[in-house]
């Protein structure tokens, strides 16, 4: 069959290329567009590196802002889909406070006290983290309900829950901050006792490892059941060793981060282990948080890629009126990706609150504005239709690292609100430049 | 066993306002298995709107419609589509972010066993459907932004009749497209007529309609200004019947024509 032969052999653009370096993009399918921004990271990083004298390129400093982006990068994940259907929310933060105050009762009063289970009951870490969830995910149902059935402008209604959950958070406990935060609730947040450790890092990692694999092999085996053109298999191999060999950096930096001396020796004493002469080095590992960051990124990525959800998504995103004329219920998925968006901020809550080890009505303030700015550096367009998790993710990786960045630089907080407020603003324009430039 | 002589599709009586305009005003009209019928008149003349009721878009007033003779409940686009009715839209209904093969499937999708995309699966049968429509087409990976309109176009179309339609809505199907792809789209519609689909083709283009069409319907104003077929009448009478509303001896009035 002609055609049959036409998909075989198709005219792979790489063949008219000569520089190896548009060859191996080509051949591998990467989005180009990541790749920048990974690069433009490497930048920021090799730069403060320098500037702050050895101080960024640490497993300490690296370990930190991992830990640092955890909550920002949950919510970042949600707030793509919430742009991707050119709706805003700019309730994330607030909601993340009234969140954090619920579970914060929950766990020193309610279940504690008028429940009256047992300081460091089992049932307490859990049910305060269900109550929070469903907490978020009722408000983002409300929130979606008004946006998607009562068509008010999503402007409009999370700028009304900005001021409608800070109110309420302030009202849960009429203003005073609850601490301290349950024993198991606090591993959520982090810290040594909140990081895994150097055998379950290493262990996570070759799980990820062997997904990496498992995925490009099994996308092979589909792209051959239907005959399709296929990537080249040194263009396998070379993805699988780069997104390996990352995985496996970043576990080694994170196991390179001891325990504080003081934390060690007392763990030391504590379950009578011989201290050597050098100090006791116990590896951090990787943290709860961007454990469950990554976790919340890989399945967000899987939602958006792979289920219908994620398909009409992109589809509302990209043309409202015909995913609508599909038959599809754009309304209900409003709804959804609304209720994602509280849930995920209830998670977002869980961490900022056990990492504090408090809930204050401060709780999130202005994080809506890092979520937003993280979606749209990570070249989330406002325009709808375009936008993935791994790029938002980056994005929240390269606000965190510019914060971090300027506190080890020194600089003062109003100066580094310019250079974030400025580096967006170049990010997005950067984008613009980009796109325009590809079609 | 149908008979063959009940209509596809029967709409009676057909009313719509917007703001107290009469946008459709007590139109009827039918359609037979393997039939073309044209429905033509200017711009505002009501003939989208009455498509786009039957195509679940909007919601009708008022009427009836009848699939098979049945009694249909038409609220929404999923309701139409599960009576078989699909629609190729004037403004090309397709989502420019995703690929051909996404839009396709839309609201529809392919789905493996456990419930997740089975994309590769998708990507086949859209490369046998677009094959057969349209052997030059390859940009399956690209989003539907990057193809010229003829090739958009041709992804609406294989949307329509990727899941068998019985009865298939044209609405303008060729606006947007150049000779080569018109002619296409003409061969197109004479082999969906020779499988048994019924359908309604909206045009402005009077030649589009006389060369394809077996029997035409003309609306002015909201209201039917008669029917005839297509063999009976000459296209300066049909151009009577768009701009004046006159009805000839070869046509049946309708409720808008006018008398004398």
């Amino acid at each position: 069959m002609a055609d049959q032969h036409a998909i075989s052999t198709p005219a792979h653009p790489s063949t008219f290329t000569q520089n190896p370096i548009q060859r191996f993009l080509i051949a591998t399918e990467v989005d180009t567009r990541l790749l920048g921004m990974i690069g433009a990271l490497a930048i920021i990083w090799i730069g403060f590196n320098i500037f702050s004298g050895g101080l960024f390129l640490t497993p300490r400093n690296l370990w930190n802002l991992s830990v640092q982006t955890a909550s920002v990068a949950v919510m970042v994940t949600g707030m793509v889909l919430v742009i991707v259907t050119r709706n805003i929310d700019l309730s994330v933060g607030s909601i993340l406070g009234v969140v954090g105050m619920v579970m914060g009762v929950m766990q020193t009063q309610i279940l504690p006290v008028q429940l009256g289970l047992g300081l460091g009951h089992p049932l307490i870490w859990s049910l305060s983290l269900l109550a929070g969830l469903v907490v978020g995910v009722g408000i983002g149902a409300l929130q979606g309900t008004i946006i998607a059935y009562l068509r008010v402008p999503a402007f409009i209604v999370t700028l009304g829950g900005y001021l409608v959950w800070r109110g309420a958070a302030w009202w849960v406990t009429m203003g005073r901050t609850v601490a301290p935060m349950d024993q198991t609730f606090q591993l959520i947040g982090g810290g040594p006792a909140g990081s895994i450790g150097f055998t379950w890092s290493w262990i996570v990692g070759a799980v990820a490892c062997a997904a990496i694999v498992a995925g490009l092999y099994f996308g092979r085996r589909q792209r051959r059941r239907f005959n399709f053109p296929q990537r080249p298999l040194w263009a396998e191999a070379s993805l699988a060793v780069l997104g390996c060999g990352a995985t496996i950096g970043a576990i080694w930096v994170a196991n390179a981060y001891p325990w504080p001396v003081r934390i060690a020796e007392n763990y030391a004493k504590a379950n009578s282990i011989a201290v050597p002469e050098s100090g006791l080095f116990i590896s951090h590992g990787i943290a709860v948080p961007v454990l469950i960051a990554v976790g919340v990124g890989v399945f967000m990525t899987f939602l958006t890629m792979r289920t219908r959800f994620g398909r009409y998504v992109y589809a509302m995103g990209g043309n409202p009126e015909a995913a609508e004329l599909a038959g599809i219920n754009t309304r209900w998925v409003t709804v959804k990706i609304f209720m994602l968006m509280g849930g995920l901020c209830a998670i977002a809550a869980a961490i900022s609150s056990a990492r504090l080890n408090a809930a204050t009505n401060a709780l999130g303030t202005l994080d809506e504005l890092y979520v937003i700015a993280a979606a749209v550096i990570g070249g989330t367009s406002l325009a709808g239709g375009v936008g993935t998790i791994a790029g938002a993710l980056l994005g929240a990786v390269v606000m965190q690292s510019l914060q971090s960045g300027m506190v080890l630089m020194g600089l003062d907080s109003p100066l580094q609100s310019i250079v974030v407020g400025i580096v967006l603003v170049f990010a997005v324009w950067l984008d613009t430049l980009y796109r325009r430039n590809k079609h | 066993m149908l008979d063959a002589s009940t209509p596809l599709v029967e709409m009676t009586d057909i009313s719509i306002a917007f703001g107290g305009i009469k946008a459709v005003d007590h139109a009827s009209i039918n359609l037979h298995r393997g039939e073309v019928v044209g429905l033509l008149g200017h711009n505002g003349a009501g003939k989208s709107t009455l498509i786009k009721i039957l195509s679940g878009a909007y919601k009708r007033d008022a009427g009836d419609i009848k699939i098979n003779g049945e009694p249909a409940s038409i609220s929404n686009p999923r309701d139409a589509k599960a009576y078989g009715i699909e629609t190729i839209y004037q403004q090309l209904a397709v989502a420019d972010n995703v690929d051909a093969a996404a839009n396709l499937f839309l609201g529809r999708e392919l789905v493996t066993p456990i419930g997740t995309l089975d994309d590769a699966a998708m990507e086949s049968r859209a490369r046998e459907v677009m094959g057969r429509l349209n052997p030059n087409f390859r940009r399956f990976k690209e989003p539907v932004k990057a193809l010229s309109g003829g090739q958009r176009q041709s992804v609406a179309i294989a949307r329509a009749i990727l899941f068998n339609a019985r009865i298939l809505v044209m609405d303008e199907p060729t606006a947007a497209l150049g000779p080569q792809e018109t002619a296409q789209v003409g061969e197109l519609i004479k082999q969906l007529k020779s499988e048994g689909i019924g359908i309604f083709l909206i045009s402005h283009d009077i030649h589009d309609v006389f060369d394809l069409a077996d029997r035409l319907v003309v609306m002015k104003n909201g209201q039917v200004v008669g029917e005839a077929r297509t063999s009976d009448v000459t296209k300066d009478e049909v151009l009577g019947m768009i701009i004046m509303g006159k009805v000839p001896s070869g046509a049946k009035p309708g409720p808008g024509a006018i008398s004398g």
